[in-house]
């Protein structure tokens, strides 16, 4: 059993190498993933330096990472749009591991990512057969392995299927990466499938996610707002930098809010990761989403016309926040959840209602 | 690059007893209130509520026991704060002692003055206003006029302090004023001084806002003799001394929580026929006071830690008074209903209140623009 300071020192050591190893991805190796290419050396390094298990707990074979510091990996990556499915794999050998199965050998995804089921699943000889099809599959085509939900007699089941067996049309997100439909008629041993663990649903699957992505958006708003900060000092109209200009100014302090207000929403989410509470991660993708929805359009108004083109990088972040802001399920979706629970709460139920959500994290 | 540090405020099983103890306290002593009188928040002045705030010990928090303080936590004080706000309690009295002057007392006093004043106000009997703005002299703080020229055995007063809150209810006020020099030097030759009122020379003149309601003020300077003892600090260093203070002034919840009670009597009447548009709208609202939360909690741990969060409080008021101000719009997005202080159903009137009161939520403690020009300067581009 280690403590909670071997936690955090494995935890600052896997930030630490995550920083060095993201840090060195080239503009061409993101732009080839958008093509479609698969970054296999940069994967190979990434799955080296163990951050493909990081949300693995030490008892099913992963190095007791603190969670909270295993999803702060992922602002890292967000921050250098590492063209890897680092929070798909880490999200899918957690599913994995929780259900008795062996981590992925390699790449690995989650499906369904709609919070609705996608596959059915049925008893059929000695075996099983799954039937289905989910679309929006982040990095599917490249998968070895796809951890799946599945219904089985209204109960969700796990499934650790080989992407061979699907069916994959490939389609790309609005950053120009794997969104594709998985569809899947397949037979299954019964070594492939299991019932889910009692927390796993396609719900909580999918705010599984969607803690993952706001990690993501953190970073990746963090160097937007670094990138226009330094465009603003450097690019001098009028014979002076823009940054200067009291406008420009007040547009970026409104940029650096919501950078904070997304950091804020990153911490509350990588929390909340650990015991799937679903609320404080709505809470926290439905404000990350706005973050992005003010904050990109600012950066590209900074950024004038050269950010608007492919040459220059800021598109790199600012494609990915507006994918990450609508996978595993836009502000509407959450939304609609919180509202659901607040109206519940009624008027005198409704600040006791707010401040539950840190009760929730001080209760772990 | 890290341009601001927001911490995640450890949340204390002490802090959240205590949140239990407020809000029983709360549900008795507003028990006959209505919404649109607690929509006032912090604006509502109630001595008697603040005497008894002040004997359960939620006055002065965070101070040393020898000054009448109870050494608790600055979460244990955010707790208190928090709910006091959400549930709209009249706080008016002691609020900005207990916010800035006690603090700024605290750390530049002289320790006469701190065991005779700072006592009376963690009893939540000596109230204390803010002495900033002029009027010349708004957003520009340095452009103050107000004069306090030395004299054999102190200062005479001589100027005009604007927009002072309950300056006609407070005991002192906490000046800043220039002791030497002119309006051109900015921030050099600028002071601070613990005035008592009832001096002579003070005439304060009441400023009905736009409602009407009158709870700012004039307050004019003629000739007031002022003791060598009412100097805050050392005389010079006022600039400092404001500036740290105004760090007290935009940290807290009250932020963004100016609009929660309106917030409430939009839920009691949405419980009825909750539609799709407004569940969202609601959601959204949620996740922004989640976030809001955790971005203020963690600017009180920071103050726990003796840092200077000015950057991270500026950002969070900037944050707050988009959702506060955004409140009443939401509601009339949601319900077909008008505002009207004599309605039967509590939501009309609070937002009566809350639509006439909402533009100063960008206007207090620092304008939006202001606010957004020390973020500015946070990120290096000042």
């Amino acid at each position: 059993m280690s403590t909670l300071q071997d936690h955090n020192e494995t935890g600052a050591l896997l930030n630490e190498s995550a920083g060095r190893l993201f840090a060195s991805v080239l503009d061409r190796e993101i732009r080839e993933a958008q093509l479609g290419e698969w970054p296999e050396a940069r994967w190979r390094q990434v799955e080296d330096a163990g951050f493909a298990l990081a949300l693995v707990r030490e008892e099913a074979g992963g190095f007791g990472v603190d969670p909270a510091e295993a999803v702060g990996l992922l602002r890292i990556a967000g921050s250098h749009a590492a063209p890897v499915p680092l929070a798909e794999t880490m999200l899918a050998n957690r599913l994995l591991t929780e259900a008795g199965f062996e981590a992925a050998p390699g790449p690995a995804t989650i499906a369904p990512v709609t919070g609705t089921a996608a596959f059915s699943l049925a008893r059929q000889g000695a075996g099983w057969r799954v039937r289905g099809s989910a679309s929006g599959v982040p990095w599917a085509r490249h998968a070895k392995v796809i951890a799946a939900l599945a219904d089985h007699d209204g109960k969700p089941w796990m499934i650790r299927l080989d992407r061979r067996r699907a069916d994959i049309a490939p389609n790309a997100s609005l950053a120009g990466l794997p969104s594709d439909v998985v569809k899947l008629d397949a037979e299954l041993s019964d070594d492939d499938v299991r019932p889910a663990p009692s927390r796993w649903t396609c719900e909580s699957l999918t705010a599984a996610g969607a803690a993952l992505r706001v990690a993501e958006m953190a970073g990746a708003l963090e160097r937007v707002l670094e990138m226009t900060v330094t465009y603003a000092n450097e690019r001098v109209q009028f014979g002076k930098p823009i940054g200067k200009q009291q406008a420009v100014q007040q547009l970026l302090a409104v940029l650096a809010g919501q950078v904070a207000a997304c950091g804020g929403a990153a911490a509350i989410a990588g929390a909340a990761f650990d015991a799937l509470d679903i609320l404080p991660i709505a809470a926290a993708k439905v404000r990350a989403g706005e973050a992005v929805s003010i904050a990109a359009p600012i950066a590209h108004q900074v950024h004038g016309a050269i950010g608007f083109t492919e040459e220059h990088r800021l598109h790199f972040f600012t494609r990915r926040l507006w994918t990450w802001r609508d996978e595993f399920g836009p502000e509407r979706h959450w939304s609609a959840i919180l509202g659901r629970r607040a109206i519940a709460a009624g008027a005198d139920g409704l600040w006791p209602f707010v401040t539950s959500f840190g009760a929730a994290q001080e209760a772990r | 690059m890290t341009y601001f540090t927001f911490p995640n405020a450890p949340l204390l099983p002490e802090a959240e007893k205590l949140r239990g103890e407020v809000r029983a306290f709360l549900a008795e002593e507003l028990r006959s209130v209505p919404a649109h009188v607690r929509a006032a928040s912090w604006s509502g002045f109630d001595a008697d509520f603040s005497r008894r705030m002040g004997e359960r010990g939620w006055i002065g928090m965070t101070w040393p026991k020898q000054y009448g303080g109870h050494e608790r936590s600055s979460l244990e004080r955010y707790v208190v704060l928090e709910e006091m706000l959400a549930a709209g309690a009249p706080v008016a009295a002691h609020w900005i002692a207990d916010r800035q002057s006690g603090p700024l007392l605290l750390r530049f006093g002289t320790e006469e003055q701190r065991r005779s004043v700072l006592p009376k106000i963690a009893a939540g009997e000596l109230y204390c206003c803010i002495g900033m703005s002029e009027p010349d002299s708004g957003s520009d703080l340095a452009a103050v006029r107000t004069r306090a020229e030395p004299v054999d055995g102190g200062f005479r007063v001589n100027g005009t302090k604007l927009w002072t809150t309950y300056g006609h209810r407070a005991q002192y006020m906490l000046l800043f004023c220039r002791t030497s020099g002119g309006p051109g030097d900015r921030h050099k030759g600028t002071s601070q001084l613990l005035v008592d009122l009832t001096l002579p020379g003070i005439t304060i003149r009441p400023i009905a806002d736009l409602s009407g309601a009158k709870h700012f003020n004039e307050v004019v300077f003629e000739d007031v003799l002022v003791p060598a003892s009412a100097l805050i600090g050392e005389e010079g260093n006022g600039w400092h001394q404001v500036t740290s203070e105004l760090a007290y002034e935009r940290s807290g919840p009250e932020r963004f929580l100016s609009s929660f009670v309106l917030f409430a009597e939009l839920i009691r009447v949405l419980q009825r026929y909750p539609s799709e548009h407004a569940t969202v709208a609601v959601g959204r609202l949620i996740a922004h006071f989640v976030v809001l939360r955790q971005l203020s909690r963690g600017v009180a741990w920071l103050l726990q830690n003796g840092a200077n969060p000015a950057l991270e409080a500026a950002i969070v008021k900037d944050l707050g008074a988009l959702v506060e101000q955004e409140m009443p719009d939401v509601v009339r997005s949601l319900v077909e209903i008008e505002p009207d202080a004599e309605h039967t159903q509590e939501l009309m009137r609070t937002l009566h209140y809350i639509v006439l009161a909402a533009p100063s939520f960008s206007l207090r403690g620092g304008t939006r623009e202001i606010l957004r020009g020390i973020i500015a300067r946070g990120l290096g581009l000042r």
